[in-house]
């Protein structure tokens, strides 16, 4: 076996390398990203005033929808594998992940999934319009044509979350250097254990209520049609079985690689490791057991609705030690704040504010007002972009010296930070109010009253797009050169990944390390 | 990779493959019956369960109960479909018969499904159908109608603070749908006498009420 | 490096001290009840919305002390303890009774929430012994309200006309949030709605009566509201259900019990006068003039009001061989629906027997199909009827 990467084409087609792979998840899923954000743009551009201006409704409700799809499965998920694929092999002493070929297969289905999903956009009837979160009947019944194809893509996206997830627990369980035992692991490397579970258990449910679907628009039965005995709620509690864990599954791996950068930047341990992995499992626990809060006003008895609404407030508490914990790790540090520290502070302030406005909605009767309104838009925003997305770019600046040798530009990566952090708060965090006063989400025009708030969220989101332009350029200029970094990169970081070379090379710990 | 790490690949490959399956089969072959029976359980969306055996009957005429019917039409359903009464006073424990008359002025004919629905679901446990023209698909000839029979009990164990129970049926129109099996429709029997006298009373009844006004 | 690390760090201060004192005078700003910027929750008319309006005041301060709390230690340290200030990082990594504390303390804040929104909760259940019943179906783009026992319904679609919506008129006050024909209900009364669909699933919202529930084709919600003041409350489907989503908004008129009277005997009479027409014949002209009213108002948000519908999704009129073929298919149409595509409704519970004979009768000679017939009520009638 050569040493070295293949040359051309085929270094990237048959590439079994978790560096090379971890690479290609990583644009592919920034490629997702900049199309997501196109499409939120569109949106944001359309509610810029009231009134009908750019599209018209059904092609807004696309957008809507594609917009949901892309991030969530193109943009957040893939990302997280990207950096799994980058990571766990160099922080567990490992030469490699566990099932290299299989690794290859789970990226390269991604793009003709996708392709397939963007498609539809050309398609006669238009692309996917039901939101998402694709309710039956508009999703069955009502739905455009481009439907089978949307549950095909669905079908491909959950088949590489799948196989990546297999690969990343036998990676973990099977491939440790000797002395790397499960509680020394990092807390990325944990998160992303949990995490992986989480895949296994509910992108085979998802999987399965989109062949419900399949089976209903094509083969006559009825499992969402009340006419043949099925329920169109069922669709809902299948749905959010798969979904609310599907939020957790973008969330954990966040809070992996900010307790990885906070210490590096506050100079001292993470407070309360073995609490955070605690806290990480009773999390992704209480994931299965509060999906009904998303349907507080779809008819329950008033003993589920109950049950939802104490089992979710409790979400809070496990929630409630990581932030704790990130905060004692900081206090009486000695804290720099380079842009992977600014962007991680930024992630614990801000997705503090979405757990709190999460918090008000889990208690049911006031979210029979905020249901469905902007304040769920505004809430879910705040934990996915500066929660997810803050933690990825976070991640990227943090390691990318490791991954390419060179230090980015850490001018242009504060004026990311300033731009992004500004951009996102002008979007989302008027989207709070308009919520409370009576906007419902997914309509492409509204009523005067919100008029200024959505013009303030529109200006607010294409600076933020326009942040990510300078973050691409950041990345670019930084694998083509710039400083050396050294092989530590930062002062007295934790973790076997800084103890190999800066670049990393192609193959890393051949011989596994001795863990102390 | 040594042999042994390849082995427990191979292992924890096939036990999470197993997982996997296991999940999607849960998904599609086990969550709806799961569901109904949640349903049946909890009265989740008002789902009434199916035929009632009656045991033991107490008629308790101390108070009675206002069973309230509704009728929905589900989107193009062109019937006329109308409970006879719109709302009775029962004691809880007695058997009563309402109808349903049920009319397909169309040229074709055509086979309806009606689904059951009940407010408030915490009454779900305490209404039991001993017949209900919701148990089978309901095939009519064109232009033919029918008065639908259900016959019901309110259980002497209902609440005290339960008042009214509401019990709406949503027609579907399941023409070639589910096993709907048209042919059902040319066998059907010409109605009994005593059902075309009952259905002449409820045409008059649909004489009296004001059309819908769109204006 | 220094002097700039201070600087960035002022900004982030001057922003989030920002946000929390906006916060603040959001408050006040709040019970004067800003229009322009509506910031909060309503209150709402109903003593079920005044106490949903207290839980989220209290959820939302109770944030707001712990945001302060947190927020402020964060802040102290990300000030006093940086390098740049020389401080020497302690290697201090557990505190077993700390872990504990953060743990309990959350969990009591939460057990103190956790009693007012049960006790809420059970009484928007309470539906039990309401005055009057009104059953609510929505429709795809409207709303279908029938009052129970009382031989009145009628359909409330959404009356801002297209011209403000497409930017060619300046857009009155209640742009998307007004309708032809409100929910007219009585005050002081409890009235129970009864909540369901007939195609998809949407969502009965209005905010001032803390009422929303899903509406769910084949079963039925409820939900109730005691309206104290006189007034008209607006809200909107919340659940995405196709295409005009956003554009069938919900129209509450609450009047007093003498006036909601008087307004359902006229309902009563105006549909009495409205089936006296069915009998009689009516000219070319007027059906033609009343069918392009009742075209713009019904079909033109598929069908487009030139009827050239949108291709692939909403089939043409112009030229289509159900508006230029045999009148009894024509009939069938509209009457019942198509039996393929369940977007096109069936109009004969929906409109009147006259509207129905205009629309058709505009359809056949609009749009060049110049068909030259007309059809009348009573036809429509003796259609529906099955004669």
């Amino acid at each position: 076996m050569a040493h070295g990467p293949a040359k051309g084409i085929s270094r990237w087609l048959f590439t079994t390398n978790h560096k090379d792979i971890g690479t290609m998840y990583l644009w592919f899923s920034f490629a997702m990203f900049l199309l997501g954000g196109v499409f939120a743009l569109v949106i944001r551009a359309e509610l810029f005033e009231p009134g009908l201006q750019i599209v018209e409704p059904a092609f807004f409700n696309q957008m809507t929808t594609m917009h949901g799809l892309v991030m969530v499965f193109g943009a957040v998920m893939p990302a997280f594998v990207g950096l799994a694929n980058w990571l766990i092999p160099m922080m567990i002493g490992a030469p490699d992940m566990a099932l290299p070929r299989m690794n290859n297969w789970s990226f390269w289905i991604l793009p003709f999934a996708f392709a397939m999903l963007a498609s539809t956009l050309l398609m006669e009837g238009g692309a996917p319009n039901f939101g998402w979160t694709f309710y039956a009947p508009l999703s069955t019944t009502y739905a455009p044509p481009s439907v089978t194809f949307f549950i095909f893509a669905v079908h491909i996206m959950g088949a590489s979350s799948i196989m990546g997830a297999i690969n990343i627990i036998a990676t973990i369980l099977n491939m440790r250097a000797p002395g790397m035992t499960l509680m020394k692991m990092p807390l990325f490397v944990w998160t992303w254990l949990i995490t992986a579970y989480l895949l296994i258990a509910v992108m085979p449910v998802l999987a399965g209520v989109v062949t419900m679907m399949l089976m209903d628009i094509h083969f006559n039965t009825s499992f969402f049609d009340a006419a043949g005995g099925g329920d169109p709620v069922l669709f809902q509690h299948v749905f959010w079985f798969f979904g609310h864990p599907e939020v957790y599954i973008m969330i954990l791996p966040a809070f992996g690689v900010v307790s990885q950068i906070i210490p590096t930047f506050a100079r001292k341990p993470l407070f309360g490791y073995a609490s955070m992995v605690y806290a990480t499992s009773s999390i992704a626990f209480l994931s299965f057991i509060v999906w009904a809060h998303h349907m507080f006003t779809v008819g329950m008895p008033v003993a589920g609705e109950l049950f939802f609404m104490y089992a979710t407030m409790l979400i809070a508490v496990p929630t409630g030690v990581k932030v704790f914990n990130w905060i004692t790790t900081m206090f009486r540090g000695s804290m720099t704040f380079e842009t992977p520290m600014l962007f991680s502070v930024a992630f614990v302030i801000l997705f503090t504010i979405g757990g709190f406005s999460g918090l008000m909605l889990a208690i049911a009767p006031a979210d029979f007002q905020y249901h469905d309104t902007y304040f769920v838009v505004a809430h879910f925003h705040y934990v996915l972009v500066p929660g997810a997305i803050f933690s990825i770019t976070a991640a990227v600046y943090y390691w990318l010296p490791k991954w390419c040798g060179n230090m980015y530009n850490e001018t242009m990566g504060k004026t990311h930070f300033w731009m992004a952090f500004i951009g996102l708060n002008l979007t989302f965090f008027p989207m709070h109010f308009v919520g409370l006063a009576g906007m419902p989400r997914r309509i492409p025009d509204y009523a005067l009253q919100f008029a200024d708030f959505n013009m303030i969220a529109s200006m607010g989101a294409f600076l933020f797009g326009a942040a990510q332009i300078l973050f691409l350029f950041n990345v670019i200029a930084t694998i083509r050169g710039g400083k050396k970094a050294t092989d530590e990169v930062w002062e007295n970081p934790e973790g076997l990944e800084w103890t190999v070379p800066s670049p990393a090379p192609y193959h890393t710990f051949s011989v596994p390390p001795e863990v102390k | 990779m040594t042999d042994s790490t390849q082995n427990s690949t191979r292992i924890i490959t096939l036990k999470l493959l197993a997982v996997v399956v296991a999940m999607f089969v849960f998904a599609i072959y086990v969550m709806p019956p799961l569901y109904n029976l949640f349903c049946d359980i909890t009265g989740l969306n008002g789902k009434t369960g199916g035929r009632y055996q009656p045991t033991e009957i107490v008629v308790d005429t101390s108070r009675q109960v206002t069973v309230q019917f509704l009728a929905t039409n589900n989107e193009n359903m062109p019937w006329r479909f109308q409970p006879v009464l719109q709302s009775v006073k029962v004691h809880p424990g007695e058997e009563v018969e309402i109808r349903y008359y049920a009319q397909n002025p169309t040229s074709r004919d055509m086979v309806a499904q009606a689904v059951p629905s009940l407010v408030p679901f915490k009454a779900t446990d305490y209404f039991h159908k001993t017949e209900c023209f919701c148990f089978n698909q309901q095939p009519l000839a064109a232009g033919s109608s029918a008065e639908l029979p259900l016959r019901f009990i309110v259980d002497q164990d209902i609440p005290d603070q339960l008042h009214t129970i509401t019990l709406s049926y949503t027609l579907f129109d399941i023409t070639g749908k589910f096993g709907a099996d048209e042919g059902a429709v040319s066998a059907l029997v010409e109605p009994d006498t005593a059902t075309v006298e009952n259905t002449a009373l409820a045409m008059n009844r649909f004489a009296n009420e004001p059309a819908v006004s769109g204006l | 490096m220094f002097i700039r690390e201070r600087r960035l760090f002022a900004c982030l201060l001057v922003l989030v001290t920002g946000l929390g004192s906006s916060a603040l005078a959001l408050a006040d700003e709040m019970a004067e009840g800003v229009e322009r910027w509506g910031v909060n929750m309503t209150q709402g008319v109903t003593p079920v919305s005044r106490d949903v309006y207290g839980l989220h005041m209290d959820i939302f301060w109770w944030c707001v002390g712990i945001g302060v709390v947190v927020f402020g230690v964060m802040f102290y340290t990300m000030i006093v303890h940086r390098k740049s200030n020389g401080a020497k990082a302690s290697n201090f990594h557990e505190s077993t009774t700390l872990e504990i504390l953060w743990t309990v303390v959350p969990f009591l804040i939460l057990i103190v929430m956790a009693i007012p929104a049960t006790s809420s909760l059970l009484k928007i259940y309470d539906t039990d012994e309401a005055d009057m019943d009104i059953m609510i179906t929505g429709y795809q783009w409207k709303w279908k309200y029938e009052y129970l026992g009382q031989e009145v319904s009628f359909f409330s679609n959404l009356n801002t006309p297209l011209d403000q919506i497409q930017n060619r008129a300046p857009k009155g006050p209640n742009y998307l949030l007004e309708v032809d024909e409100p929910l007219v209900i009585p005050v002081k009364k409890k009235v129970r709605f009864l909540i369901t669909a007939n195609d998809v699933i949407h969502a009965w919202w209005v905010p001032d009566l803390a009422v929303k529930r899903d509406a769910v084709p084949g079963y039925v919600n409820e939900s109730w509201a005691y309206v104290d003041e006189p007034g008209i409350y607006r809200g909107q489907c919340a659940e995405l259900c196709g295409k005009d989503h956003g554009f069938m908004p919900i129209v509450v008129k609450a009047l007093p019990q003498d006036e909601y009277d008087q307004w359902l005997d006229e309902k009563r009479e105006a549909a009495a006068a409205i089936k006296a027409l069915t009998e009689k014949t009516f000219e070319f002209d007027e059906l033609y003039a009343q069918g392009e009213k009742i075209y713009n108002s019904v079909c033109a948000a598929c069908h487009q009001p030139g009827g050239a519908g949108i291709p692939g999704t909403f089939p043409a009129i112009k030229g289509s061989p159900i508006a230029t073929g045999p009148m009894q298919a024509h009939l069938e149409m509209v009457v019942h629906g198509s039996s393929k595509n369940p977007a096109m409704q069936a109009y004969g519970p929906q409109i009147s027997e006259v509207d129905i004979a205009s629309v058709i009768t505009y359809q056949r000679n609009a749009f060049g199909n110049n068909m030259g017939d007309s059809v009348q009520p009573i036809d429509v009638l003796k259609f529906k009827q099955g004669k």
